[in-house]
């Protein structure tokens, strides 16, 4: 098992072969995406004459660019809510053992098992009610709630497996609760910090349903609805389409390349949780 | 202790009445009680307001004829829930809900293992492979299911390639074949996140420590015994995780049923999740379609429940 031996350079070539079939449909997007319209040879033979009009073109009639910032400030906003406030409500219900902390600890299972189609349709029309359909603040406090369940888990799991020296040792020498958080607990709960903004972030981004419902008809659109508007109207003009499924995803891949370290060990980090 | 407890009391008496004095009885050598209950609030009131309270409300307009908008309705008793066992629609999303959720959970685990088994061994690629069979699962699930809807069409890429290797005899209509389609949309999911699964067996699999494969070399054994002796019982904690996962996600499904095929062709693909928005978005059918979601409430509940006892049990078993 140690030594690189002809088995291993046979399984090495299988798991390329592998990795070349799964990296097939990004070939046939960027190759799809880079030719002009006029071109209708087989989607698999190399464009000839490469061109970057279906980019620019998307990117204006898409409103492509309006789309990301939406996206990326609902993302961002949203993850930086969800961690503040979970991390502290972790904190005492991890440590205090008290009656009212364990019947919230039940609420946040229950939490993590309700499926969002249950409160979908009745947060609509709250939210219709009011006025906030269609704005991406709407988002924002929709996100920082739903996440609340799962983000909180995480920070309960990690904070129990957590001494409480240091913070004992903070308290006798006069820190209040708030400060305690502040400078000795949340520091040490980094790791499973970068968990959780890790896969709250992609969720988020990622995240369709609820943009569909809440945003339908609003200029102010996230990413997803804005790409599923633009199939809509440019039903079968693949190039243009291919486009911007590309611009969409280059942000998503620039992050993840350059990260890819945080971000795998973040879906991993569930695990050790 | 005194400190939490003077802040709380003054601006909410009737929230802490809840606050059981016990910690500070069995905890007296402790210099203090621990973390105030107000760092609770700010998740919860957001959690309550988007989460609980929503969902209890759906739960009683599923029992009402509301339309979603009227602000008379009237209550319905079970109307709603009869009508769904007469409902074909109904019977057959759900028959495909779960079979999509079985069969992704079954496959794409599948996969994934294979996957963490091929990259956890000496091949140089290894780390670029980890990476690269990951990334699919990062992108936005409606845009890769948008690029899957033009590769799987009569004339697209996937045809295309069965052609130029000589099976042209597999071409099929993948998404608008009704036998097929069903298929095709567990197949994109495998795709995009296969490498999800990889990744936890992969992190189970280098929690395990090396003595214990030496050991086992020493013993002489090979490498089917020594995966399903030893790799195998000790990955229980991923093998959890990456069921619950699947499952979920898989009973849940929406996104890429709505991209690939919107349910179609006719009914044929219609989940659970598709079902729920076009009751209620296109038939103004909320109560009808909250129902379902209650349903859907049920079959996510008794899954997660049910598999994570059984798993526990494995896990124990285990160590």
């Amino acid at each position: 098992m140690n030594r690189y031996t002809r088995r291993t350079f046979s399984l090495e070539l299988l798991m390329i072969a592998i990795a070349l079939v799964v990296a097939f449909p990004v070939y046939v997007l960027v190759n799809l995406a880079i030719r002009p319209p006029s071109d209708t040879s087989s989607p698999l033979r190399p464009t000839l004459a490469p061109t970057l009009d279906n980019f620019t073109q998307a990117w204006q009639q898409g409103a492509l660019g309006g789309a990301l910032g939406n996206s990326a400030l609902v993302t961002v906003v949203s993850v930086l809510i969800v961690i503040a406030i979970s991390a502290l409500a972790a904190y005492p219900l991890a440590r205090v053992t008290a009656r009212w902390s364990r019947g919230v600890f039940l609420l946040i299972m229950l939490g993590l098992m309700l499926p969002f189609q249950l409160a979908a349709l009745p947060l609509y029309q709250t939210m219709r009610d009011l006025n906030l359909l269609g704005s991406a603040w709407a988002l924002i406090v929709f996100y920082s709630g739903l996440q609340v369940p799962f983000t909180t888990f995480l920070y309960i799991g990690f904070l129990r497996a957590l001494p409480r020296d240091f913070e004992d040792a903070a308290s006798i020498d006069g820190c209040t609760a708030w400060e305690c958080f502040r400078h000795v607990v949340f520091p040490m709960l980094k790791p499973i910090t970068v968990t959780a903004i890790v896969l709250n972030a992609v969720s988020i981004w990622n995240d369709f349903f609820t943009p569909l419902l809440y945003l339908s008809g609003s200029t102010q659109q996230t990413v997803p609805v804005a790409i599923s508007g633009f199939v809509g109207q440019y039903v079968s003009d693949w190039n243009l389409i291919f486009a911007a499924l590309l611009i969409s995803m280059i942000p998503i891949l620039i992050v993840y390349f350059a990260l890819q370290r945080s971000i795998i060990n973040g879906f991993a980090g569930g695990l050790k949780g | 202790m005194k400190r939490s407890n003077e802040l709380a009391r003054p601006d909410a008496a009737s929230v802490v009445r809840h606050a059981d004095p016990g910690p500070v009885a069995t905890r007296s050598r402790r210099p203090r009680t621990g973390p105030p209950w107000w760092f609770v609030v700010p998740a919860m009131v957001l959690f309550a307001f988007v989460v609980l309270v929503p969902s209890v409300r759906g739960v009683y307009y599923a029992f009402t004829d509301w339309d979603g908008l009227d602000p008379n309705f009237s209550f319905a008793g079970l109307d709603n829930f009869v009508e769904m066992t007469r409902d074909a629609d109904a019977r057959q999303a759900i028959w495909h809900t779960l079979l999509i959720a079985v069969s992704i959970t079954i496959i794409q685990n599948g996969f994934g293992l294979a996957l963490a088994l091929g990259v956890n061994t000496m091949i140089k690629s290894r780390n670029v492979l980890r990476v690269f069979l990951f990334a699919p699962a990062v992108i936005t699930p409606i845009v890769t299911a948008y690029l899957w809807r033009n590769l799987l069409a009569p004339d697209g890429a996937v045809n295309s390639l069965l052609g130029a290797v000589g099976l042209d005899s597999w071409q099929q209509n993948w998404l608008g074949d009704p036998e097929l389609a069903l298929w095709s949309i567990v197949g994109v999911i495998v795709w995009q996140f296969g490498g999800y699964s990889m990744v936890i067996f992969l992190a189970g699999m280098q929690s395990i420590s090396k003595d214990i494969y030496d050991a086992a070399a020493i013993d002489g054994t090979g490498p089917v015994r020594r995966f399903w002796s030893v790799t195998r019982p000790l990955l229980a904690p991923a093998f959890t995780i990456n069921l619950m996962l699947s499952i979920i996600g898989g009973i849940k499904l929406f996104d890429q049923v709505y991209a690939l095929t919107g349910g179609g062709p006719g009914h044929a693909t219609d989940t659970m999740s598709t079902l729920i928005y076009k009751d209620a978005f296109t038939l103004g059918e909320f109560g009808y379609s909250i129902a379902l979601a209650v349903v859907l409430t049920v079959i996510v509940a008794v899954a997660s429940t049910s598999q994570y006892f059984v798993l526990a049990r494995n896990e124990r078993a285990a160590s």
